[in-house]
């Protein structure tokens, strides 16, 4: 497949979100004699610009608490963001209404990483997937309906007999395979795929990227793939954006970025994937935690932990810059380490 | 070679169900030498957490281990009263598991929990007990342990309640820990800190580790040898050079295979097929040879008894992979 060179399906511009908290009754307390309470805002997501096109698979990397699957929410329209945009095919999203806005809901699915949690226990396997299509009246009568899921279901490789079982009755790699058939019965044109394979066993992780990547082909669909999982990005994403306390602070194509990675946030993650390849290394950590996002460093966030820190990236946040054609790195030594 | 500090021989161990008693660990035997790490590879439901449970009797009913020798240091540990094994956990052997906040205990300080875990085996005055506790907070690489000890399991980051639990592990320089996922709920920079203090510490102490984990990466990087579990057996052992560069077995050689790492970007994975069996339903003859590319009739027959090859490798497979140069 082509390597996004199609037309932009997806564009994030200024994209922000932030949570507010509620100050429990201590911490209201506190503030009355004066005392600092714990700030109630979160950012979860800082204006954050990304343009995915169609047909290319765009992983999304980070560490836990980074926003990642936060902006996979917002992109899919489950969560309004607090500022900026999302295009979808060149309109933007929040002044849709009416039919536009029902082709951007349908268009944009999204794949939840528990299998577990996010099918319905009391809803039989036919009737989730049909649920969509009877709602959006995408299939006329009980045959029509019938004829679309039982073809669904064999995509995603499950015999069409399953449809009488309910979710329980299920490993977790067909339960993923249930919700990938949810999702494509509306035909949709971009999925978003939050930790999809996370949940399940190695031995099932390579069924469903294969599926994944055999769907892709025949549906042209285009992919916003978040995961933790570096091995699996690197294997299905065509461009890669990795994510840092709500920023994107490298994106590039998959190839460059594992062949050298250029933000010491990015450099330190690939040196922590466990390989098959390596023996008996001698592990050498990179310092400190993720720090709180309810109080995130100065500066660039990750200054506290790199090791090529200068003075000033304690005072100023780095902006993501071109590097290279293609190529966007935010970090006052681009270029020189 | 040194004699084995821990020999395990036929351990099995059921889950008794109202229908009948549902095999989990079925005729598990390996050792582990001073020094030395294991790594016990299994996917969800191979049985490997209930074997490193049943190690040391911390098998809940009904959870039962029926057969089997467990020699540490030469005594067969199935043999001992709980009050004996209560003496030895902790002591000569700690365990480490995956949920550490589920370890601790929420309504005592951290340090409060480590000196009952020191004056539980010795008699040693409180403030020694504590001076214990801060020294192994610091050798697991937590800053400003003299304060952070004080505080109590919620106020520490779950990378960071793990090195509690770790440290707690060291405590009474243990001869044996059994880790069982000890970093899979953690972000990889924080795996990656773990990972170096627990070879560190195998390095510099001589304590021996069990890890047992689904991460053939971390086996590869951190044990000396690995023992593969399938369906409550293990169906291959060697030493990790040989199980993962020369696997005889057809499920090593798949699990590795459909590794993303090991298959060109964009490309189909090669995968197994199928699921592994429940405990309820077990297939007759070798287990694996539903999902076996390399089946024979006789799999659906008779159960495979061991091979061996060189430097102690082991595989239980009727039709097993040709050895790579």
């Amino acid at each position: 497949m082509s390597v996004g060179t199609g037309a932009p399906i997806i564009a994030l511009e200024g994209l922000s979100r932030t949570f507010q908290r509620q100050p429990v009754l201590a911490e209201r307390l506190l503030a009355l004699v004066g005392r600092r309470a714990m700030p109630a805002a979160l950012q979860a997501v800082s204006d954050v610009d990304l343009t995915i096109h169609r047909g290319e698979v765009m992983g999304l990397v980070g560490e836990s608490g980074c926003g990642k699957s936060t902006l996979g929410r917002m992109v899919s329209g489950i969560l309004p963001p607090t500022r900026g945009t999302v295009t979808f095919d060149g309109r933007q999203v929040g002044d849709l209404s009416g039919r536009d806005r029902l082709a951007y809901v349908l268009g944009v699915q999204m794949i939840f990483q528990d299998p577990y949690a996010s099918l319905n226990p009391r809803q039989k396997v036919g009737d989730i997937v049909a649920e969509p299509l009877r709602v959006h009246g995408m299939a006329k009568g009980r045959g029509e309906v019938t004829a679309r899921v039982d073809q669904v279901l064999a995509e995603v490789g499950l015999d069409p007999a399953y449809k009488e079982r309910y979710p329980h009755q299920f490993s977790g790699g067909q339960r993923q395979r249930i919700g990938i058939a949810r999702a494509l019965a509306v035909r949709p044109r971009f999925l978003v795929c939050d930790e999809p394979i996370a949940a399940l066993d190695v031995s099932i992780q390579a069924q469903v990227i294969n599926l994944f990547l055999d769907l892709r082909d025949q549906h042209e669909l285009t992919y916003l793939f978040v995961s933790h999982d570096l091995s699996v990005v690197r294997h299905v994403a065509d461009r890669v954006a990795i994510m840092y306390l709500g920023r994107i602070v490298e994106l590039a194509p998959a190839a460059e970025l594992f062949a050298a990675p250029a933000h010491p946030y990015t450099r330190a993650l690939l040196a922590e994937i466990p390989s098959v390849k390596r023996r008996r290394r001698r592990f050498e950590a990179v310092k400190g935690e993720l720090p709180s996002p309810l109080d995130p460093p100065s500066g660039c966030t990750f200054h506290p932990r790199c090791p090529f820190a200068l003075p000033r990236c304690a005072e100023a946040a780095p902006a993501l810059q071109e590097i290279s054609p293609g190529r966007l790195s935010a970090c006052h030594r681009n270029g020189t380490i | 070679m040194t004699s084995p500090l821990l020999d395990v021989r036929g351990l099995r161990t059921v889950f008794h169900f109202l229908d009948g008693a549902y095999t989990a660990v079925d005729g598990v035997s390996f050792a582990i030498r001073p020094g030395e790490v294991l790594g016990l590879v299994g996917e969800s439901g191979s049985g490997k957490s209930v074997a490193g449970s049943s190690l040391i009797g911390l098998v809940d009913p009904p959870g039962e281990v029926i057969a089997g020798e467990v020699l540490f240091k030469g005594r067969d540990l199935r043999r001992l009263t709980e009050r004996e094994l209560r003496q030895l956990r902790g002591k000569e052997i700690a365990m480490i598991f995956q949920d550490s906040l589920a370890a601790l205990n929420p309504v005592l300080t951290i340090g409060e929990q480590m000196a009952e875990a020191v004056t539980e085996h010795a008699e040693v005055p409180p403030a020694a007990a504590r001076e214990r506790a801060i020294a192994a907070l610091r050798q697991v690489g937590i800053t400003s342990p003299e304060t952070r000890i004080d505080q109590y399991p919620h106020e520490f980051s779950g990378g960071m309640r793990q090195r509690v639990a770790i440290a707690t592990a060291l405590l009474n320089a243990p001869d044996l820990i059994i880790a069982d996922e000890p970093t899979t709920a953690l972000d990889v920079t924080i795996q990656g800190q773990i990972l170096a203090e627990m070879q560190a510490l195998a390095r510099t102490t001589g304590t021996a580790v069990m890890w047992i984990t689904h991460d053939l990466g971390v086996v590869s990087e951190l044990a000396d040898r690995v023992a593969v579990m399938y369906a409550g057996r293990i169906v291959e052992i060697g030493d990790t050079d040989d199980v993962l560069d020369r696997p005889r077995h057809p499920y090593t050689r798949g699990l590795l295979d459909s590794i993303p790492a090991e298959n060109a970007p964009g490309s189909r994975l090669r995968q197994i097929e199928g699921a592994a069996p429940t405990l309820a339903r077990r297939p007759a003859g070798c287990p694996f040879h539903p999902r076996c590319s390399r089946a024979l009739p006789v799999c659906q027959e008779q159960e495979p008894g061991l091979s061996e090859g060189e430097r102690g490798q082991a595989w239980r497979c009727h039709n097993p992979q040709e050895p790579l140069p």
